[in-house]
């Protein structure tokens, strides 16, 4: 990061839409620049000869040749410290609440605000002491933000050394906590530019769910814990719900959110819905370890691009205090859709359906800002990142799905089939997947059940096997199947109905714990040995699949203290097997 | 203000202008033809060298020797009360023969961002008394919700119905209509009039005309004057607009000619890469506003191009506005009206809109097992076609019954036929779910059944 060159004036030679010209200006890639009197922001993306190109992260309306342009020398960067929790920000950190307040309803251009106030005083607690040796990453006190306690570190990019003097109270973010043998001050807060990851001192490989609530993805395809999974499909195929329900009720610690040229309503769905939601496992507002940052289809499509990065850079800073954070992206798309406009202003040549041929570079640096850490200090933290792909008409073999399919371990492939008949969440069982399967095996056995993975594989086998028959359904009628695959139909039947579909609105199928999870399935595979060695014993097809008991099953989701009810269901259903094998 | 007679070129809508001021980007200019007729256009491209004007009307009759004078502002529209009964032609001028219009303000047309933090949630359910949008995929205030449809389909009866019945039990809150049409036929035009006029609606209308025989450019701003005048009557005089804006792929066909004549590397099918970027800034003109009375809900209507509902107009504006109506050739084939196809249709913002203090409890409910019935039915007809009906078991054929019954009883209803949701559409939907056995409602909870299913509510 450079630090603050002022002065060198340059003027503003052709604007087109949202990149503009500049000529007689000394600039760097990627420095931010203001341009035109009323100092729009901007960032150098090119530099050509004279020419210095910039993408200015606000309308271009009335700009004119001549228009003074200068050089903060600076690279695009965000505030990190106490402030941040609960907060919603534009794509370059600009907090929309704060915005409201200066300029109304309506983003009007040429409004700048810090992204975390200068002014609210935090009360700082030191952890460390005058004497201590500190170096890049230490924590060195801690700020209780919201219900989450924020720890204060030394920056990445600062000195180490020894303190000097450290001193507990209350504080903004910009005053001095603690100072350093060699004269360093350290504050609450620091800068970190968005386009350069923070450093960290390992990777490791991750061997632990991220537990989402939500059946499909715990039980068939989970994601890990500073891993990566893609949610591509067409509209209304349910990319935001999922989206939203992992930010609701994943166990991650911190939540990052980034509508990414997306609409304006979901934003504030998430803003009204948040804060009356509670953890299900903490009872806390989940609201309180959220941050959104909203850069809606219609604001500025270079702020769109930065948007991405803004959300990785904060969701970094947390994992550096040592917690599990998860980011969404909603969506990818539009995020590699604001590179292809961009691109092509700047007359690029252009790769495949327009995208720039570093389209796929830029997809894998992101998604490589992911991981399980071991910090700088030593601690561990991780960032898992989920990113929704809207590919054009539904098909997937489209550059964006097909690059990020290339770095992902979990895809999620949404079905436009399923979500037509309301069957939700609409993730095709059989085209979707997850690496980590193997890595996160010992995880179940050891936290759900050692039969946990066994019926798993089952599932997932039943599932295979009902899409084989379907084919042969669809030409001779379900009636013609042999006995035993009339009852796999029936068993695939309610591993759909019952387990994968989850109802997102329903107050209490919302979220599922692990526990009901395996629950249920154990359920079902009891109905389904019972109704195999009934078929054995002599019992007709269709006495097994009219089993009454077996129609309350779907009641269980709907009911919280579930267990009675199950019990119920299942002594029903072994009484009508026993009668039914007693008169056979 | 200086008058330049620079033009170096014309390209299609494109004015290119050499040696000015400095001129800023996106101004209005005003182009004096040497006959003394004037056209307005748009700056697209500035810089020392050249200026690049779109212009908003027809480019016949601009040569070399036309005046150019740029005016120094954006694009405004002049808003007032007064507006309540005019017709407009596209580019804002009366064309009813009434006065020109006195405005109380004149607002730039492009539209600032509403603030995603000062956005009100939409939470008002909106009756149009048509089942499939009620029961289905319901409307609420400030949505964004399209009609898909395509050439020779009834689309402009249903957005004429949703009009007319539109309403939110129990309001009696001011509503104002806008109307906008992009190149659409005269005729079209006139069925639209001839209803408002019927039931006194233009009162309270504002329309906008671009006709088929209109200028192709001036689509660009039509929609961005009409909503200009909905966000002034909503957020400014606290009216609930409806928004109508028909074809929208009319509007489409003009940004890509745009897009050509710039000679811009193309996107999708040759819709300009940025083709979702400028959809949105329409589309996401809808909308409520904290601590504001009024409400913006758009219905756009396209028609897509060879019925495909991939094609990138329906594609993109699927990915932006909360839900799509879709309008099916199969069903109008069948007879039946309104032909909507509610399986890849979708209201987003249904679940804010319904239930207990709403519409009724039971409603989400019912309508996934409709749902689910339905399509499980419909995929149903396909196997029969193969294999006859005799190979289906008992619950299958039972299923394909519900499809047809659903499709001639809830689908199809009159064309003034206003149905109300509690016994209009929601207890229709509870007598056709009474022909599949209570067991196989498995989307539905055991207490809802028991209040509303018609077998117990018989007892
Ligand atoms: N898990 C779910 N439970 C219930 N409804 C869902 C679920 N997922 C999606 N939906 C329904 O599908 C609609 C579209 O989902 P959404 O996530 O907005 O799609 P996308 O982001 O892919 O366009 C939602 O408005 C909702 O009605
Ligand atoms: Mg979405």
């Amino acid at each position: 990061m450079n630090e603050g060159q002022n002065g060198t004036g340059g003027k503003l030679k052709r604007i087109a839409g949202p990149v503009v010209t500049a000529v007689g200006l000394d600039a760097h890639m990627y420095d931010v620049v203001k341009v035109g009197t009323e100092e729009l922001m901007g960032e150098v993306i090119k530099v050509d000869g004279e020419a210095i190109i910039i993408q200015v992260y606000e309308d271009t309306t009335g700009l004119r040749p001549g228009e003074p342009v200068s050089n903060t020398g600076l690279s695009l960067a965000v505030d990190l410290g106490p402030g941040l929790l609960t907060s919603i920000y534009d794509g370059i950190q600009r907090p929309l609440e704060v915005l409201v307040d200066k300029m109304g309803s309506f983003i009007e251009r040429g409004v700048s605000a810090p992204g975390i106030s200068r002014d609210k005083k935090w009360e700082f607690k030191p952890l460390a002491k005058a004497g201590d040796e500190v170096v890049p990453g230490s924590i060195i006190g801690e700020v209780q933000e919201t219900n989450i306690v924020h720890r204060i570190m030394v920056p990445p990019n600062a000195k180490g050394g020894t303190i000097r003097a450290i001193q507990g109270g209350s504080y903004t973010v910009e005053e001095t906590i603690a100072t350093l043998e060699d004269g360093t001050e350290l504050k609450m807060m620091h800068r970190w530019p968005v386009r350069v990851p923070r450093p960290v001192r390992e990777k490791k490989n991750p061997t632990i769910p991220l537990i989402t609530g939500q059946r499909i993805l715990d039980g068939l395809f989970p994601i890990a814990k500073g891993g990566t999974a893609a949610i591509p499909g067409p509209f209304g195929s349910g990319k935001t719900v999922t989206q939203q329900q992992l930010a609701k009720w994943s166990d991650a610690e911190i939540v990052v959110y980034i509508g990414c040229g997306e609409r304006g309503n979901e934003m504030t769905e998430v803003l009204t819905e948040f804060p009356e939601l509670q953890d299900p496992k903490s009872g806390k507002p989940l609201m309180e370890r959220t941050i959104l940052i909203a850069n809606t289809s219609n604001m500025p499509v270079a702020a769109r691009e930065a948007s991405v990065y803004t959300g990785i850079t904060i969701a970094e800073y947390f994992r550096d205090m040592g917690y599990d954070v998860s980011l969404m992206a909603d969506s990818t798309s539009r995020w590699a859709e604001a590179m292809r406009e961009i691109s092509s202003r700047l007359e690029e040549m252009p790769g495949e359906e327009g995208y720039p041929a570093y389209l796929a570079a830029r997809l894998a640096e992101f998604y490589e800002r992911s991981g399980l850490v071991t910090t700088l200090n030593g601690d561990s933290g991780s960032v898992s990142v989920i990113g929704a792909v809207s590919p054009p008409g539904g098909d997937f073999s489209e550059p964006v799905t097909q690059n990020t399919l290339r770095i992902v371990k979990v895809f999620w492939a949404l079905d436009a089939k399923l979500s037509q008949r309301r069957h939700f969440p609409s993730i095709n069982w059989l085209n979707s997947y997850s690496l980590y399967l193997d890595t996160l095996g010992p995880w179940y056995d050891r936290e759900v059940s050692p039969e946990w993975n066994i019926l798993r594989a089952w599932a997932m086998e039943v599932l295979q096997k009902e899409a084989e028959l379907q084919e042969i359904v669809q030409l001779v009628g379900s009636d013609a199947l042999p006995e035993t695959e009339q009852i796999t139909i029936e068993v695939a039947r309610l591993i759909r109905e019952v387990f994968l579909q989850q109802n997102a609105y329903d107050p209490v199928d919302t979220f599922c714990s692990m526990g009901k999870q395996y629950d249920m399935m154990k359920a079902i595979r009891s109905y389904a040995d019972q109704a195999y060695a009934a078929q054995v014993a002599g019992v007709p097809p269709t006495q097994i699949i009219t089993i009454k008991a077996k129609n309350d099953l779907p009641q269980i989701k709907f009911t919280k203290d579930y267990e009675p009810m199950l019990d119920g269901i299942m002594k029903a259903m072994e009484t009508e097997f026993t009668q039914l094998r007693s008169s056979a | 203000m200086k008058e330049y007679r620079t033009i170096s070129k014309i390209a299609g809508p494109l004015l290119f202008v050499q040696k000015t001021e400095p001129i800023g980007y996106g101004e209005l200019v005003n182009i004096t033809l040497s006959d003394g007729s004037t056209k307005r256009g748009q700056v697209l491209d500035t810089s020392d060298e050249l200026v690049v004007v779109q212009v908003f009307e027809s480019t016949a009759g601009l040569g070399r020797d036309s005046g150019v004078r740029f005016t120094g502002e954006a694009i405004k529209m002049p808003v007032g009360h007064e507006m309540l009964g005019r017709i407009l032609s596209g580019g804002g001028k009366p064309i009813d023969g009434g006065p020109e219009i006195v405005p109380e303000k004149r607002i730039d047309i492009t539209g600032a961002a509403i603030n995603p933090y000062a956005r009100g949630m939409p939470a008002d359910f909106i009756q149009t008394g048509i089942s499939t949008i009620d029961g289905t995929n319901t409307l609420v205030r400030g949505q964004k919700l399209p009609i898909f449809s395509a050439a020779g389909l009834p689309h402009n009866n249903v957005a004429l119905q949703i009009a007319r019945q539109a309403k939110v039990p129990g309001s009696v809150e001011e509503f104002a209509v806008v109307f906008a049409g992009m190149g659409i036929t005269k005729e079209e035009a006139n069925a639209f009039m001839q209803d408002f006029e019927r039931t006194g609606a233009l009162e309270r209308a504002v329309v906008f005309l671009n006709l088929a025989d209109d200028p192709a450019v001036e689509r660009i701003i039509t929609p961005r004057l009409a909503l200009t005048t909905a966000e002034y009557l909503a957020f400014e005089l606290g009216m609930h607009v409806l928004v109508i804006l028909t074809d929208m792929t009319n509007y489409c066909e003009a940004l890509r000619q745009i897009g050509a004549a710039r000679e811009e590397v193309p996107g999708r099918r040759g819709y300009p890469g940025y083709m979702y970027t400028d959809l949105a800034s329409i589309y996401e003109r809808a909308g409520m506003i904290k601590g504001r009375k009024g409400s913006v809900t758009q219905i756009p209507i396209l028609t897509m191009p060879g019925d495909d509902i991939t094609h990138p107009i329906p594609d993109l504006t699927g990915y932006i506005t909360e839900g799509q109506i879709v309008v099916s050739r199969e069903l109008h084939r069948k007879g039946i009206y309104p032909p909507i196809n509610v399986l890849p249709s979708l209201s987003r913002l249904m679940n804010l809109g319904i239930g207990v203090g709403k519409t009724r409890e039971d409603h989400k409910k019912v309508s996934d097992q409709m749902y689910a019935a339905y399509a499980e039915g419909n995929d149903l007809r396909g196997l029969v076609a193969i294999v006859g009906k005799d190979a289906l078991s008992e619950r299958d054929r039972m299923f394909l019954e519900f499809a047809d019954l659903f499709e001639q009883r809830f689908v199809r209803q009159g064309i003034d036929e206003d149905r109300t949701i509690g016994e209009g559409t929601l207890d229709l939907g509870w007598d056709l779910l009474a022909t599949i056995p209570v067991e196989q409602l498995s989307r539905i909870d055991r207490e809802l059944i028991e209040k509303y299913h018609p077998k117990f509510r018989a007892k």
